[in-house]
């Protein structure tokens, strides 16, 4: 009788497991709803520099490169091969050859070449007759002397010296392979790749129409038949259409904690992850500006922040104190907390603030005769919002701030003109990456060095952790390069976002990235359990 | 008559071009253009590139300029292009005005099927508790904001019926569509709804106090014929003005509903517009809002000398 029952149990296990496997096998069909928070500026990534591109139109292309899928934290490990086969460095780790996939077909049915990947990196250092109307990330290629094709299926990039993180530039969601033979105006507008869907329609303040390649060259692939995207400008609307039921999924990056706990009680069945989107609150301080051209000054307004407070009031201690670079666990090269508590400004903020008020009275300050400033920001409530909190923070060290909020379109012309004391700025990465990083915030004459901090010692350990292949090795480089930086009052770090997502049960195979709000948009193994 | 329609129209025509001048040269006042905007989205700033893409669109011309190049274009029926979508601006332009319409037609029926009515029901029960309801009702009306209210509507939308009516694709048949627009239609109708009431219920009563009321109640005329065919069409004529006014005012101030419902109307577009400093679509929306603005305020004019024959056009 025993016997019998453990028989009979065996097989109902045996059953549900059978039926567990069927369940999670990947079905065909279905189009997945999202809405989008705005319309965005055009669908070429290239041209663009926000995730409102990158979402929808990551799906319609393929990189050489591109980070796991489904490995939350982007790192040179978990990069994996896709328009290339494969890759490999020469013995002087000047030349990276790439073994392109065939049978690759773009989708007007042109087929893909090797003078496809070099017309891609043509535009992207403006060397071709077609140029980008904006080229935003054309420095992160600068160490590309030479592209060269052997054949219609290899591809070889020169370096003129070497650089691992080349790669991880190539597996970002920012460095789709773009043809030969569609005009970049054409890209803004009805965009052709090689990806797992295809452009259908895009109307401004409407929607953002893809459908399935049926001849992607990933076989099987994609399982949906379909993404559309709903323009929902209004976030109340937004998240109400999530919570009825007229969309699948939220867009990336939307929500804030306080949101995803009213969707959860509305909606208990939704699913929803918060994370770090690797972008970071900073303050930029003109260091050309008297009285702001005096090292002390600087040091005592990084000394008077307390980042803690301003994690929770404005993300409700959804946040993360560190460096340039995104702290760990999730950052893959953020300072450790140990060597992070020991910079100025990072310890106990009472002492800190009482050592900045030293400072403050040394150079004629004091609670009676303030030092008058404005802080100016972006008109918007992401900058205006962490700006206000500043101000707040800095009058505790005799400085009576005024916010000096600057319309949207004028914000970086006027930083880029030198045209304000102090700033608060926010910085996206595209990548968790050093030289991403350190090149376009720090490096002397860089565009988007926004404070022209500028420190040739520091430049050279730059090129110095890039050539770097040992990670280990590099990442101790980067550390005392962080460090560094944040003790110079470079562009005080004030903390590192997370903002979240939710999506409906039924959709599978969905995994938000960790550490960067960039790249994981790809959804050709996305499918619906209906 | 026929010499005040001609004047009428010639005034219109210049209204239409102070108009013009007007939006053209606010336009270029307010810091910015696309080029700007197109590099800031992407947190750079190359100025070269920057006064290419400006010569590209004409931008380093003289503002007078543009101004002929765009008014000699409307003449021709060449709106210009979008400088956002790079697709003509008559395209992008067309599609959005029936939606918007549709909202605004619907609407201004809400207004009057239930503002006119119940003006004369609070007008003829003065002092009783309907009036009282009725007055409470619409001053709640007038102070609700349309966004809160929509929203309000939303909300129980979604926890009563698990449903939300907002636009995410056209809606396809008559009943759909209706349903659609319906909702939104009440939201900003009810607004609406209550001005009316109000000035019918006001001009009523004043109307009501007349010898003439007084001398066909005397006749014997009976209570409907005395409120609806006496009173109601010489108090009705305020209530066209506004109703007029609200007619132009919906075909372009809708933003706010148009947002909450996501409804992509005429409204939405145009402020997306103006944050992107998409001078073609801008003007031409503007222009476009101010032909039915100034069209209505001639058409209701017209309408007073139908709904009163003492009123003569020379």
């Amino acid at each position: 009788m025993g016997a019998r029952i453990s028989a009979l149990a065996i097989a109902i296990l045996a059953c549900l497991t059978i039926s567990n496997v069927q369940a999670a096998e990947p079905k065909h069909g279905g189009i997945l709803h999202i809405y989008h928070r705005e319309t965005p500026p055009s669908l070429s990534i290239h041209e663009e520099a926000t995730f409102s591109v990158n979402a929808p139109a990551m799906a319609l292309f393929n990189n050489l490169v591109l980070y796991d899928q489904h490995k939350p934290q982007n790192s040179m490990g978990t990069i994996v091969p896709e328009l290339a086969d494969s890759w490999a460095w020469s013995s002087d780790n000047l030349s990276l050859t790439f073994k392109l996939h065939q049978g690759v077909k773009w989708h007007d049915g042109q087929p893909f070449t090797s003078k496809d990947v070099k017309c891609t990196f043509d535009l992207l250092q403006g060397k071709g007759e077609d140029k980008f109307r904006k080229n935003p990330r054309k420095d992160l290629f600068n160490n590309i002397s030479d592209v060269t094709t052997n054949g219609d299926f290899e591809v070889t990039l020169h370096l003129n010296r070497p650089q691992p993180s080349i790669l991880a530039m190539l597996a970002s969601g920012y460095t789709p392979m773009y043809s030969c033979h569609v005009p970049s105006a054409q890209m803004r507008t009805h965009p052709i790749g090689t990806g797992p869907f295809k452009f259908v329609e895009f109307k401004q303040n409407e929607l953002i129409k893809l459908e399935k390649n049926p001849d992607y060259w990933k076989k099987g692939l994609p399982y949906l038949d379909g993404i559309e995207y709903t323009i929902i400008s209004n976030r109340a609307t937004a998240v109400l259409a999530f919570v009825a039921g007229k969309v699948d999924m939220t867009f990336p990056t939307e929500l804030t904690s306080a949101l995803i706990k009213d969707i959860k009680t509305q909606d208990p069945t939704a699913v929803c992850e918060i994370a770090p989107i690797n972008v970071s609150t900073n303050l930029i301080v003109n260091r050309e500006k008297p009285p702001f051209d005096n090292l002390e000054l600087r040091k005592a307004m990084a000394l008077a922040l307390d980042r803690k407070a301003m994690i929770d009031i404005i993300f409700q201690g959804q946040g993360d104190i560190g460096g340039t670079m995104l702290p760990p666990p999730e950052g893959v090269w953020g300072m450790p907390p140990d060597m992070l508590k020991t910079i100025p400004g990072y310890g106990d903020v009472k002492k800190d603030r009482e050592q900045a008020r030293e400072i403050m009275t040394k150079l004629g300050y004091s609670a009676d005769k303030p030092l008058k400033i404005k802080v100016s920001t972006r008109n918007i409530a992401t900058y205006r919002d962490p700006a206000v909190v500043l101000i707040d923070q800095l009058k505790s060290i005799y400085i009576d701030a005024e916010l000096d909020p600057v319309e949207s379109s004028q914000w970086f012309a006027k930083v880029a003109r030198n045209d304000y004391s102090v700033g608060l700025n926010l910085t996206g990465n595209g990548i968790d990456d050093p030289d991403q990083a350190f090149y376009e915030n720090y490096a002397c004459g860089s565009e988007r060095n926004y404070t022209h901090y500028c420190n040739k010692e520091l430049e050279a350990l730059f090129d110095k952790q890039s050539v770097e292949t040992d990670v280990q090795k590099r990442k101790t480089m980067v550390w005392e390069i962080d460090k560094k930086l944040q003790e110079d009052v470079a562009r005080p770090i004030l903390m590192h976002a997370r903002s979240g997502m939710c999506w409906k049960p039924f959709v599978k195979n969905m995994t938000v990235m960790n550490n960067s709000a960039y790249n994981g948009y790809r959804y050709e193994d996305v499918w619906l359990d209906k | 008559m026929g010499s005040y329609l001609i004047r009428r129209f010639f005034l219109m025509l210049l209204t239409l071009f102070g108009i013009s001048v007007l939006i053209f040269t606010m336009l270029r006042l307010v810091p910015g253009n696309i080029a700007d905007i197109v590099f800031n989205a992407a947190g750079m700033i190359d100025v070269a590139e920057k006064a290419k893409l400006e010569k590209e669109l004409g931008l380093d011309q003289p503002i007078a300029v543009q101004y002929v190049k765009w008014v000699t274009g409307l003449a021709r029926g060449d709106l210009g292009y979008s400088y956002v979508s790079e697709k003509p601006a008559i395209q992008e332009i067309l599609p959005r005005i029936p939606i918007t319409a549709k909202l605004a037609g619907l609407a201004l029926s809400f207004a009057i099927l239930f503002g006119v009515p119940l003006g004369v029901l609070s007008a003829v029960r003065q002092n009783s508790k309907l009036d009282y309801i009725l007055r409470v009702i619409s001053l709640s009306g007038l102070s609700m904001p349309a966004f809160w209210l929509g929203l309000l509507i939303l909300m129980a939308c979604v926890k009563f019926f698990n449903t939300i009516p907002i636009y995410t694709n056209p809606p396809v048949g008559f009943w759909n569509s209706l349903w659609l627009f319906s909702i939104p239609a009440a939201a900003v109708g009810f607004r609406s709804s209550a001005l009316v009431m109000r000035l019918t219920r006001s001009s009523m009563l004043e109307v009501l106090r007349q010898d003439y009321i007084r001398t066909a109640r005397a006749k014997g005329a009976s209570n409907n014929s005395v409120n609806f065919h006496h009173a109601l069409r010489n108090a009705v004529l305020p209530v066209v003005t506004v109703i007029g006014l609200e007619a132009a005012f919906l075909m372009g101030g809708l933003i706010v509903t148009e947002t909450v419902f996501n409804i992509p109307g005429v409204a939405r577009f145009l402020v997306e517009a103006i944050r992107w400093r998409d001078y073609p679509i801008v003007q031409n929306l503007v222009m476009f809002i101010a032909i039915v603005a100034v069209s209505i305020n001639f058409l209701v004019d017209l309408l007073y000398a139908v709904l009163d024959p003492r009123i003569k056009y020379s």
